[in-house]
């Protein structure tokens, strides 16, 4: 393993307000690595000072061994980006619009239009490719985002919140072709709120906060250290306080009152039939236990606690 | 920081330019105006050439008469030309930058191996190269028509003026692609950004032409006892008045099309001893007599231009 991407001591101010204050990233040659956060929390603005699209306040970027700063143009061959909210040349075509990057990047035509053809069959839409990108739903345009960077042959895809606005079938659809491309041996950054898909398609996390970050890691140890437990377990039940008998039980870390009669309990183990048989033989009555495992939602909630969400991105 | 930068800052300067120029040509938007512009051309030349056979006069340079001369109520091709030539410059670059934000293109197109400066400077002359051809497009037909209709084909001389004719109408254009230019990457909203070249174009068009002179006659006021009051009043209006694109153009293509033109501004009688009135003057002649408004304009290019790329190289791209 080798990191393609390091970052230290990243700061990106706009006036006097810090969007990036300090961040240090290590990313290593094919992961998939997410960033996550609230809006305006300088998700963003870290992938635009990975591509050197804006140039840090202070701080060191290195992207596959190049200053992004100073050779912006050896990073961008070899990076391929997907920003929020994707706009292609609404009058022209799917084949077009990625013909033109593709000379921009460099490509001879001959093999630009190999590698379009190849693209578009991956991502699905070559049966319309001939049509003119104004017609496309919004889950096409962001597949043809996903195609351009299959046609650069990227060594690094950053995709910028790559699922947000998409209904759940296309969301799954461009889950599968990250996937794929990760497959690949190619090194993904993702960034998105969506915390669901990012448990399930990314390697380490890093949870952004003011400009921070606050967390960093593997999914499974994030929920262990934020939450204390892998586990959640909701009790509903009557004549017994649950937190008195639950106490000094082995692998419950906390028991949260949720309302009256029901509890919430993190564990790290499915603790089940032991919540039971303690409720029972204090003389409660069980009405309901659900378990589930807990996941990124929560560590994300349980972090940003208190945090005011309306930052303006 | 950018004087460490590498790489070239005109990669994909060409691929910005064809594909900008071939986008003006398949708009409707450039076709509309192309349209008006050949239209009104060919209708002046048209009654102009009515008005040529109707006086046959013995002139040297009749083929010039035919950019020049106006039939009621038609204005002369040449000013036609001066009026139209902003708003089609304008239609191609009103949208240039704030076009691609309002589209969400830029961040994609900048994160191809591009430097922005490719991509304005790009924008710009895909713009130029469009305008040229149609200016050139526009050159030929007429003198086609004049070939044609007149039965007489141009001499040597005619067609260097014409061409010189030709190439101050480009620098021209030139400039108002620049301030449309500049527009779009000040203003953020392409319709406002429209609108602001919109006015630049009337004012200087229209009503620039008013307010000199009285722009001029409340700085320096006539003294009915000193006549050289009278003489700095016009001077100064005739200056003020050369701020405005439209006039530089107009003096530029009067000398070149018009060659007994000897002066632009005020001639004392003394000044015109022995010279014989009307006889024409050698087109080096011409042509160094209107190179000062030649160069204004060219400095005004260079100006809006670099106003533009500072704004744009400043811009956060995810405003």
């Amino acid at each position: 393993m080798s990191p393609v991407i390091e970052t230290s001591g990243l700061v990106k101010r706009y006036g006097r307000f810090p969007a990036v204050d300090g961040i240090d990233l290590t990313i290593e040659k094919g992961e998939v690595f997410g960033l996550l956060g609230p809006n305006g929390s300088g998700k963003t603005t870290t992938i635009l000072l990975l591509l050197g699209l804006t140039e840090p306040t202070a701080g060191t970027i290195k992207v596959l061994g190049l200053d992004p700063l100073r050779q912006p143009l050896a990073v961008k061959r070899r990076v391929g980006y997907l920003p929020d909210q994707i706009g292609f040349y609404d009058h022209l075509t799917a084949r077009e619009n990625l013909a033109y990057t593709a000379r921009l990047t460099g490509l001879v035509s001959t093999d630009a239009e190999k590698r379009i053809a190849a693209a578009l069959e991956r991502v699905r839409l070559a049966d319309v490719r001939d049509k003119r990108v104004a017609t496309y739903s919004r889950g096409m345009r962001q597949r043809l985002g996903l195609a351009e960077v299959l046609v650069k042959q990227a060594e690094i895809a950053i995709l910028d919140e790559p699922t947000s606005g998409l209904d759940p079938q296309s969301t799954q659809e461009l889950l599968d072709q990250i996937r794929e491309l990760a497959g690949e041996g190619v090194t993904i950054v993702l960034s998105s709120h969506l915390l669901g898909m990012m448990q399930t398609i990314c390697d380490r996390v890093a949870l952004f906060r003011k400009g921070r970050i606050g967390l960093i890691g593997k999914v499974a140890e994030l929920t262990g250290n934020v939450l204390g437990g892998t586990h959640v377990v909701e009790v509903e039940a009557s004549g017994a306080d649950l937190a008195a008998v639950l106490n000094g039980a082995p692998h419950i870390s906390t028991v949260t009152p949720l309302k009256a009669g029901h509890w919430r309990v993190d564990t790290d183990d499915d603790v089940r039939a032991d919540i039971a048989r303690r409720v029972v033989s204090a003389g409660g009555a069980l009405h309901a236990m659900t378990i589930r495992q807990s996941g990124l939602d929560e560590v994300y909630v349980r972090f940003f606690e208190g945090e005011n969400h309306d930052v303006a991105a | 920081m950018t004087s460490r930068r590498e790489g070239s800052p005109f990669s994909g300067l060409a691929t910005i330019a064809l594909k900008e120029a071939a986008d003006h040509m398949n708009s409707a938007r450039i076709h509309l105006v192309m349209l008006l512009v050949i239209l009104t051309a060919i209708g002046s030349v048209y009654a102009a050439i009515g008005q040529i056979k109707a006086t046959t006069g013995e002139d040297q340079f009749l083929f010039l008469r035919l950019f020049t001369t106006a039939q009621q109520p038609l204005p002369s091709f040449v000013s036609f030309l001066g009026f139209l030539v902003p708003l089609v410059a304008i239609a191609l670059g009103f949208d240039a930058i704030n076009g691609e934000y309002s589209r969400r293109t830029l961040s994609r197109i900048l994160s191809q191996p591009i430097y922005r400066d490719a991509l304005l400077t790009g924008k710009f002359l895909g713009g130029l190269l469009v305008i040229a051809i149609c200016l050139l497009a526009l050159w030929l037909l007429v003198t086609g028509l004049g070939i044609l209709l007149l039965g007489l084909p141009p001499s040597g001389e005619e067609i260097a003026r014409g061409l010189a004719f030709l190439l101050s109408t480009f620098i021209y254009a030139g400039v108002w692609l620049a301030v449309a230019m500049a527009f779009s990457t000040l203003v953020k909203s392409p319709a406002t950004s429209a609108l602001c070249a919109l006015t630049v174009w009337l004012v200087f068009t229209v009503f620039w032409p008013m307010l000199a002179p009285l722009i001029a006659g409340a700085i320096v006021p006539i003294d009915p006892l000193d006549p050289m009051t009278a003489i700095h009043q016009i001077d100064l209006g005739q200056a003020i008045a050369r701020v405005s694109p439209n006039v530089l153009y107009g003096e530029a293509t009067l000398a070149m099309l018009n060659p007994a033109t000897r002066s632009l501004g005020l001639l004392f009688a003394s000044q015109m001893n022995g010279a014989v009135m009307g006889a024409p003057l050698p087109l080096s002649l011409s042509i160094a007599l209107v190179w000062p408004q030649i160069a204004g304009m060219i400095a005004a290019v260079l100006v809006l231009f670099t106003i533009a790329y500072v704004s744009f190289q400043r811009q956060e791209i995810r405003a």
